[in-house]
Order: C-alpha cells, then structure tokens, then sequence
C-alpha cells in the first residue's frame, strides 16, 4: 500500500506542524553524512547548495560540461509567487487552488499548497541571490499575467526567467564547492543505482570524457534529473535530456508515477521538416499580447495579411470568452490541434496557427501616441511606436523566431504548433520526496507530485527551486537522522561491484551490436509511434497498437544498433544509446498507462472520453487516483494512490 | 523566404582526445536544406559517417535553443559562426550559399583543452566563479523581496550582464584568448546590485587573480568578444570591471 | 591586496600601458606645441629659445627623467603582455575572422608599437644626441647663446630619406593613438555607455590631428614653405 506520509491537521498547519516535528541531524553529525544529487538545475542546484551550506558532505553530478548548462536555463516566462505585490486578490490559498484545478484534480492537495507557502521564499531568497528579476520604475519588482490564472503573480527576468533563477542556484552551489562542501562532477552521468540492504546507498556514474566507470558512495541519493519529454525525439527539452537516472531507480524499486501525463506546450515554432533535431518554445507570455487564429475557410491558402479580419477565426476568444488566448496550456494545445485535423491550419505542412501581434501593436502605439501627447497621426507612426512597445517587451523572441524561421514576425503573423515541453509524470514520491526506495529521493520535474495532469505556466520553476531550497532540507534531515551511525560503505561493497557489473556488462551488449542503424534512427521512430498514439490526444486502439510497436522496436535496437567509437573516451553516440535505449522502455508504460486510465483529464485526452464539445470528460468516481506503477521486469504492476480532496471540491474545469 | 538545398565543402578539426595533435578532414556535404540549422547539418553528417563505419564528428551542445552556452565551435573563423548575436545552435543554413567551403574548428585557447574533436573544457570559468561570483547568501536568509528596492536602469543593467551564457566566445575570438567579458559581466552583474554590494571589492580582485590563473590572456581592447558575444555583452562591463578592479586595489581590501 | 600584487596582474599590466601611454601622449602635446612654432614668424629664434627652455628649466628636465622611465617602462611592459598573450593559444586557428570583428590597428599594437620605437631611435639620434651629447652649432640672440637646434631640422629635413622616415613615423603614430587612446580610457576605466562615444571622437581627433601637425614640419622644411603671418603666443 503506498502511504504517502501527508502529516495531520488542516491544509494550511500541515507543512508548518511537519517542521516543528521533523528530525534534526546536529551539525557535527552533518559533515559525516554524504549525499549523492544527480542532476544540476535548479532543483538539484538548489538542493545542492542548501545542503551544503547546512555542513552535509554532497557529491553533486552532472552530464552537461557545467552545473549552469542544466536545462532549467531554458525557461523563458516567469516563476508564480503568491506574494500580492499587485494587490489584485492573490494568496497563498489562491495558487493552491489555481494549480489544483489547472492539473485537473489530480495532484496532491498538501504538497501543493506547501508549495503555494513556500513561493513567496523562493521570490526573496533569488532576490538576495542577485536575480536580477524585471523592475518597475519605482525600483519594485514587476509581475506579469500567465495563462490559467486571473491574476499577476508571475516574476519575470525579460525571457529568460529561467537562466537567471538557474544562474542563482549555480552562484550558490560554486561557492559551496569553494568552501569544499560540494563537490561537482561534471560530465559525468549516473549509469546505476546502488542499493544496500533496501536502502539507497550510491550510484555508478560513467565519467564522459575517459569513459570510465566510477562508484560514488551517498548517504542517501536525490535524483533531480528533469523530465522525460525526449521520448518523443521531437520536444523543447536540451538535446541531452534523459530519463536514465530515474529509469534505472525504477527499475531497481521505486514507482513510477502518471507516466502518461505529458504535457504539449501550445505556442512552439512549428516543425520545418524531416531534418528537425529539436523544438523551440515561444515563450507563453507571448499569448497576453498576441491573438491566435486560423482562417474562418479550410484550405485557405492566402498569405496571412490577405485574409480581412472577418474571415479569421480567433478560435480560442470564440471557444473560451472569459480565459480567451490565456486559457491553459492543455486547452489551448488541443484546441490548436483541433483546427488543424479540421483542415484550417496555415504554412506550408499546415500544421500552424497564427500568432498575430497586429492588433497589440495598434493598441501599443495608439498608447504611446496618447502617452507622448503626439496628436493626430499618421497610422505608420501609430505602428512604428507600437513595434518598438513590442520589441521592448518581446524583443528576443521575436528575434529567436526571426531567426529559425527567417521571418520577421513585425511584419508576418507567427507560424506556431504545440509540442511537448514538460512531463508532469516521474517517480513517485511521498509528502517528505522519498520515493518507494528508502533513501532514494527524487525533486523537480523528475518526481510527479505538483502538477496533476497539467501544469500552469511559470510553476515549473516554482516547484523545483521549492523542493530544493525549502523542502528537501527538512524532509532529508528526517531521514538521515536515523542514519547517523551508518559509517561511510566501501565502495569496495559487493553491491557496488555487482551494479558496475551490470553497468559495465550493458555498455558492452551495447557496442557489441554493431548493427546497421544509428541511434538516432531509433530514437526517431520511438518518438513518431509515442507522438502519433500518445501525443495530444490518444485512443485504446492506438495505444494497444503502440505497445506492440515499441516492444518490436526494442527487439530491433537491441539487435541492429550502431554504436561508433569506443567505449574508453568520449564517445556521444554511446551516452545516446543507453538513454534511447531506456525512453523505449519507458515508452511503453507510458502507453500503457495512458491506456489504464480511461477518462480525459489534463494533458492526457483520450478521443474517447470527451464533453459534447470536444472538452475533457474527467472520471473522478473511477480515476482519482495516482497511478503508480511497479517493475517486475518485463511488465508492470499498477498501484493506485487515492487522491483526497479535502478541501477543493473538484468540478469541470471551465475556461469559459 | 525562398527555400533551397545546397552542396557544400567542409573542413572538421579531428582530435580523438587531449593528448592527440589534431587536425583537419574535409567532408563533402549534399542536399543541405537551407531551412535546417547549423548543428542539423552536422547531424546529417554523422549519421552518414556511422553508417560509413566511421567515428561521429564529437561537438558540444544542448538546449539548441541559444541559452545553455554548450554549443561552441569556430565556423569559418568566427566563434558561433556568421550571424551576430547568436549561437552556433541557432545559426541556420540560410547564412550559407551552394559550393561553401566550412571550416569548423574548436574553441582554440590553451585555457580550454580540447576533449574531442570540436569539444573542449571550459571548466576554467566554474573555477572563476567559484573564486567569487557569488552573493553569500544561504537559503532562508533573504529578507522580502520588495524590501530593498533597485532603479529600473541599474536592474536592467544587471540583466544585460548576467544574460551572459557562458559559452566562451569571448575568449575563442580574443586574440589573446581573454576571459575579461565573462568575468566583467559577473562583476557587473553583482557589482550593480545592493544585494552584491558587501562583497564587491573582494569579489573582482579574487576573481581577476583566478582568472589570471587559469591562463587566460589579457584585455587590449580590440572588442572582438562583444562582436562575437552571442548575447552581446557589452565591452562597457569590462570598464566597469577594470574601475571596480582599480577602487578594491586602491582602497587596500 | 597589496601594489605588488596589484601591478602583477593582467590588469594591473594594463593599468602600467594606460598610465604610461597617457603620461607620453601628454609629452607629444608638449613636444608639438614647441616644435609649432617653426610655422610661424621669427621661427628660428622663436623655436631656439623654446627648445633651450626645455632643455635648461630644471623642472622640464626632471620631467624628462621621468618621460625616458615611462618610454622604459611602456615598451617593456608592452613586449612582455604581447609575448605572454601570444603565449595563451598555442594552437593557432586556420581561419581567422580579420578585420569583421575588430579594427587592424588595435590588433597590430606592438608591431605599430615597433615601427614606433625604430622612428623614436632614429629621432634621438637626429636632435637629442647631437643637442645634449655631441653638440651643436651655436647662435646668439640678445647676447644669449643659444643651440641652433633649427639649423638642425633644417639639415635633417633636407634629405628626402629622412622626411620619408619621419612621415612614416607620424603614421605609425596616428594610428598606434587611434586605438592606443580608447583604449586607456577603457582600462582607466573612464569609459561608460554615456561617454565612450565622446571618448572615442576625442581620441581619434587627437590621433590625427597631432601627427598630421608632426608631419607637415618635415614637409615645411623640404619644401621651404612661407612661415605663417602673425604671433604664436609662447610660454616661454
């Protein structure tokens, strides 16, 4: 039975009765305690630092060249904080409720409204840090709107919001490894876990540049190793990004939870051909200014500015007149999708809709003109001023989609398709982020808990640098508590021996194929079968079909792979197939728990549980539950963890 | 914008590790649509070469979106290639014409010791941080964040510098192979702030020395690294850093 | 920290270039304004007894002590950063990126540095040798001896090889200052976004305009042009 270890009392007491209670490890015993945190951004940066800086010995590990590389850096709109600075009706008990219903009735009540309390640490400690978050005149700091919410809540440096958090937390952890109590293995990536009478006590980690295989011993070990949206090939994460650490604990024990729950952002730059190694995100933000349409004719094959207004489609202020272009993520994506599959989409694969900042720029420059006093103008001028508004507020993406797309999007509506940029699934984790192994814990993106089905913009952010800076401090001294007459293990332990065995024995399989196709071939076709059966809209028949695919496309790259070079030295090819090699693995129970949960709920939309009008038909009698799923080798268990909605009572959710 | 596919000559630095001399190969590249980007069309490559049965062409990169600072590489003699203010990532085939001749070599530098091919270390500039480019603040101890307010102008440009990425292009195009724009935009990050006030002076000189002996070059003030920076931080930091560097001295810390 | 260390440091060294280079740009103000007055009427009396007040006034010549340390320093320190920076990429680029991303002469500042200094041993074999060692033809003015450091000018000026050297040295000049000045001010520290505009206009009006000054005194000798009407206030 999964106990999820939610402390008693009312919603709001819970987190701070559980730090009133926790367990404390004095700080002498500290510097004996030896913690392993795998993966750099900014939960695993966070937590690295914070750890460090309470006397813990932490062994901080990375893939990238450098802590600062982590993906994180990649977020461009903002963090939520219910701080109220805008004194528009925000509040703690608000970004609870915002979250809760924005994933669908599916995530944990507790741990989402500690991560409501904490935000507003999160916004002071990145202060202190040197963030330099976006300023009003006055020298205060500015919010701006994000979809899903009526309020402004969210912080924001330009668009790169998560570059300066991350940079913070990589400021923070460098100067714990200065001061000695961090030490940073870069180019390094965990291979295997290392279990010790039921408790997690290491992992094998394979050094990148000599290929080496290396045992690292950790009191405990915490898995910040981000999503998992590679295993579609085609998404917004780094190219790197994997599911490795956290396959590897799956394998070894620990749940994995709501797989299925992927989430496909709506405002990304649309796929240009078969050439396409990865997508790019249009910020979010982007959609408080800009309009969506498709034409109101299918197959409409004018150029954008030929089609006259009444002949547009703004199907999202048609369908969603209260939210409009700000609805959430999940509606929005599906929304486009659904114009698409209609026949209205634009560009030449017509798979687009049309982001169109003509109207914000009429409405900027008409405010400049009224603000500078100018008078009658010429309409050029109105336009000439709004650009510049624009490009003030939006400037760098504009230019980012300049230069991908080589259009000018001042001048030319944005061509813009969903694709998929975060998964609200990972390893199940209890209220404390322990997962099902003992002393196995998982942070960030890579565990499941906040989001639900759905995650609100600018609450990744929120989650990970929460875990790290002001929840796993508490939570891991809980545990270690206990463990502090636990010596430092050998790395000479027969477990470690017998995991670098089974690390060393794979990569060796691995190289010995020496098939015909490459890796990224397979990679390819895994993310075509999980795109088309187990993207943005999914059926049983699909999904039973995609189960077969993926296990056949296992068998063939375990039999036809090609692996280059060696496996003494850096070899990128090899780092790729042993992640490739588990996102099939994963794949599978993705649709295979996509298949178990028969309802529509979030980012997870089965064609056939769906409203009259095409809105996501929930099934709260017979799904709210976390589905949390056990390995047993070559299938899986399910076990469900009941969801309790003390306080929110879950309804549609309505966007209209 | 007219698409086109185009054929094209390029010359890869090969170096299987450090200890290897290196040196070029060139490769005959077809069919390049003009809408893929830079890294896309070495990916292409290397699929070629591993089903020709050849080692794949080792390069850094990541996000491909411009913000990790991964990519790197030296693309017809400029770091991050032809366009300015953007990464090799982000660079796109619509910079080149049919019949172009590539060459593509790592960031050469002796501060960044190549690990493969067009790979190499940039480990120096976590050093460099590590020696101070930080605020020495621990988790919990922040007061609100509206309780020290900052001029917009001083916050922006705080920003601009910490926009740096990190990637080293400053120090790849450097005649000297100077690190001075990465560390004057720290500096300049922090040194702009309350909150980096108290450790201002020891920051820059503790910084500068490491810098120094990593053995990155100095600053001339050619200004070839804002040229190539590829979120264009502006050589005016490194006043900033060389001002900073002057008072700490001067007032003995 | 202490000035040792201080000065050890890349921009420490550069502080040491900047200060020096300034010190020496304030020489060349001097120098011309001295030298000017070999344009103007009476020019040889007018420029004698200039150059015997700089040569005589105890304070000018502890100055010059000064200005041969700074010439010292600034052409050693700036041979030791050019080898110490060649030595920071061993490994050389097969391609470079030229002049697409910074100007020839803030790349070429020691071989201009040089050219320079060649011109410089030239110069002081020419007037400072024969004026403070070897000695000189005499004139009187007033019942004062004087140097006749014009006679010299006008016999060095003469030759064609020696107008050609010089020219070439006002070249160097100028652009060596082009880049030389700017460049101070932005290890100074002086230069921000609001000024470095008008730091960089100054710099490169000075940079021509001085030794283009400097240049047409050899020209104006060789060619025997008319002295300008009119006082050209001294000093001394």
């Amino acid at each position: 039975m999964l106990d999820s270890k939610i402390p008693g009392g009312t919603l709001d007491s819970k987190w701070t009765k559980y730090k009133g209670n926790v367990k404390l490890v004095n700080p002498a015993n500290k510097r004996k305690l030896e913690v392993i945190i795998v993966g750099t951004g900014l939960a695993g940066s966070s937590a690295a630092a914070s750890l460090g800086e309470m006397g813990y010995k932490v062994k901080a590990f990375c893939f990238q060249d450098s802590p600062r590389r982590a993906h994180s850096i990649a977020a461009q709109g903002g963090i939520n904080a219910a701080k109220n600075y805008q004194n528009d009706g925000d509040s703690v008990y608000r970004l609870f409720y915002d979250t809760i219903k924005g994933g669908d009735y599916r995530a944990r009540e507790a741990n989402v409204h500690r991560l409501a309390e904490v935000s507003t640490n999160i916004i002071d400690q990145c202060v202190a840090q040197g963030v330099p978050f976006a300023r009003e005149y006055g020298g205060l700091l500015s919010n701006r709107s994000f979809g899903g919410t009526q309020v402004q809540r969210t912080f924001y440096a330009a668009g790169q919001t998560g570059q300066q958090l991350l940079i913070g937390a990589y400021q923070a952890l460098e100067r714990q490894v200065a001061l000695g109590t961090v030490t940073m293995y870069s180019r390094h990536e965990m291979v295997e876990l290392v279990i010790i009478d039921g408790k997690a006590r290491g992992i094998i980690a394979r050094n990148l540049v000599t290929g080496e295989l290396e045992r690292h011993f950790g009191h405990a070990v915490l898995l910040c190793t981000g999503g998992y949206g590679n295993v579609f090939y085609l998404s917004t994460n780094a190219m790197g990004s994997n599911v490795t650490a956290a396959w590897k604990a799956h394998k070894q024990g620990a749940y994995f939870a709501n797989p299925c729950f992927t989430q496909i952002h709506p405002t990304c730059i649309p796929v240009s051909g078969d050439h396409q190694s990865k997508l790019t995100l249009m910020s979010e933000s982007l959609r408080n200014d800009g309009r969506i349409w498709v034409p109101a004719k299918q197959g409409d094959n004018r150029p954008a500015n030929e089609i006259p207004e009444e002949e547009r489609d703004y199907y999202l202020e048609r369908r969603y007149p209260a939210f409009g272009n700000l609805v959430p993520r999940d509606v929005a994506s599906r929304a486009a999708k659904e114009r698409c599959d209609a026949g209205y989409g634009v560009g030449s694969s017509k798979q687009a809709v049309y982001l169109d900042y003509a109207a914000a720029i009429q409405r900027y420059g008409k405010a400049e003109v009224s603000k500078r006093n100018l008078g009658n103008v010429a309409p050029d001028v109105i336009t000439a001023l709004g650009k510049e508004v624009v490009k003030e507020k939006y400037g760098n993406l504009f230019d980012m989609y300049a230069k991908i797309t080589g259009e000018n999007p001042y001048e030319v509506p944005m061509r813009i398709y969903p694709a998929v940029h975060y998964t609200m699934g990972g390893l199940w984790v209890d209220y404390e982020l322990k997962t099902t192994i003992d002393g196995l814990y998982a942070l960030g993106e890579a565990n499941f808990s906040e989001h639900g089905a759905n995650r609100l913009g600018a609450s990744a952010l929120m989650q990970g640098l929460a875990d790290g800076y002001f929840v796993i401090p508490y939570t891991l001294g809980n545990y270690l508590a206990d463990d502090i007459r636990t010596q430092s293990i050998s790395t000479d332990h027969e477990a470690f021996v017998a995991a670098e065995k089974k690390a060393s024995d794979r990569i060796n399989t691995l190289m010995s194929i020496k098939g015909n196709q490459t890796v990224e071939s397979f990679h390819k076709r895994l993310g075509k079968i999980i795109w088309d059966k187990c993207g943005m809209a999914r059926n049983a028949e699909g999904l039973k079909q995609a189960i077969k695919e993926v296990q056949a496309l296992k068998a063939e790259f375990w039999s036809d792979v090609r692996i280059p070079g060696e496996i003494n030295g850096m070899n990128p090819e090899l780092d790729k197939a042993g992640r490739v090699a588990d996102f099939i693995e994963l794949g599978e129970l993705m649709c295979l728990d996509a298949l178990e949960r028969n309802e529509s709920c979030g980012g997870h939309f089965r064609e056939e549980f769906q409203t009259p009008d095409g809105e996501a038909l929930r099934d709260d009698e017979n799904y709210m539950y976390v589905a949390a799923w056990e390995n047993k080798g070559n299938s899986w268990e399910l076990h469900k963890e009941i969801l309790n909605y003390e306080i929110v009572k879950p309804s549609q959710r309505s966007y209209k | 914008m007219q698409h086109y596919s185009m054929n094209l000559k390029l010359k890869v630095w090969r170096q299987k590790n450090s200890h290897d001399q290196g040196h070029f190969e060139n490769y005959d590249v077809k069919d390049i649509s003009s809408e893929m980007s830079f890294l896309e069309m070495i990916d292409v490559l290397n699929e070629r070469l591993i089903k020709e049965g050849h080692d794949s062409i080792a390069f850094d990169h990541d996000c491909r979106e411009g913000i990790c600072g991964m990519c790197s590489m030296v693309i017809n003699g400029q770091p991050h290639g032809p366009w300015k203010g953007t990464t090799t990532c982000q660079l796109h085939m619509r910079a080149f014409k049919d019949g172009d001749v590539i060459t593509i070599e790592p960031f050469r530098a002796n501060a960044y010791p190549v690990i493969k091919d067009l790979m190499v270390s940039r480990s120096a500039f976590d050093r460099i941080i590590q020696a101070g480019g930080y605020v020495s603040v621990n988790t919990g101890n922040a007061v609100d964040g509206n309780a020290i307010p900052i001029e917009k102008d001083k916050a922006d440009d705080a920003f601009a510098a910490a926009a740096c990425i990190g990637c080293g292009a400053c120090v790849a195009a450097c005649k000297n192979a100077s690190a001075m724009l990465f560390v004057s935009a720290k500096v300049s990050h922090l040194a702009l702030l309350p909150q980096g006030e108290p450790e201002r002076k020891q920051r820059v000189v503790s910084m500068i020395a490491q810098m120094d002996k990593e053995g990155f070059g100095s600053c001339t003030n050619t200004y070839a690294c804002e040229a190539e920076c590829p979120k264009e931080i502006s050589v005016m930091n490194i006043a900033r850093l060389n001002r900073e560097y002057l008072q700490s001295s001067l007032s003995g810390s | 920290m202490n000035w040792t260390q201080l000065f050890s440091s890349s921009i420490g060294k550069k502080i040491v270039m900047a200060l020096t280079g300034i010190f020496l740009v304030v020489f060349l103000v001097v120098h011309c304004y001295v030298n000017a007055n070999v344009f103007f009427e009476h020019p040889e009396m007018n420029f004698n007894k200039a150059a015997h007040f700089m040569g005589t006034n105890f304070l000018v010549r502890l100055t010059e002590i000064g200005l041969f340390a700074g010439f010292l320093l600034h052409i050693f320190q700036g041979y030791k950063l050019e080898l110490q920076n060649r030595s920071t990429r061993t490994s050389r680029y097969a391609v470079t990126a030229g002049n697409k991303t910074s100007k020839w002469y803030s790349r070429s500042m020691a071989i201009l540095g040089t050219l320079i200094l060649l011109f410089l041993i030239i110069h002081l074999a020419h007037f400072w040798v024969p004026s403070r060692i070897t000695g000189l033809e005499e004139v009187t003015y007033d019942g004062q001896v004087y140097h006749n450091l014009y006679l010299e000018m006008q016999n060095v000026f003469a030759q064609p090889l020696s107008v050609a050297i010089y020219l070439l040295g006002c070249f160097s000049l100028s652009w060596h200052l082009l880049h030389g000045i700017q460049s101070a001010s932005q290890t100074m520290g002086w230069t921000s976004k609001n000024y470095f505009p008008m730091i960089k206009k100054t710099g490169t009006i000075f940079s021509i305009l001085i030794p283009f000054i400097f240049a047409l005194m050899p020209l104006h000798f060789y060619f025997s042009w008319p002295t300008i009407k009119g006082a050209f206030t001294l000093l001394f």
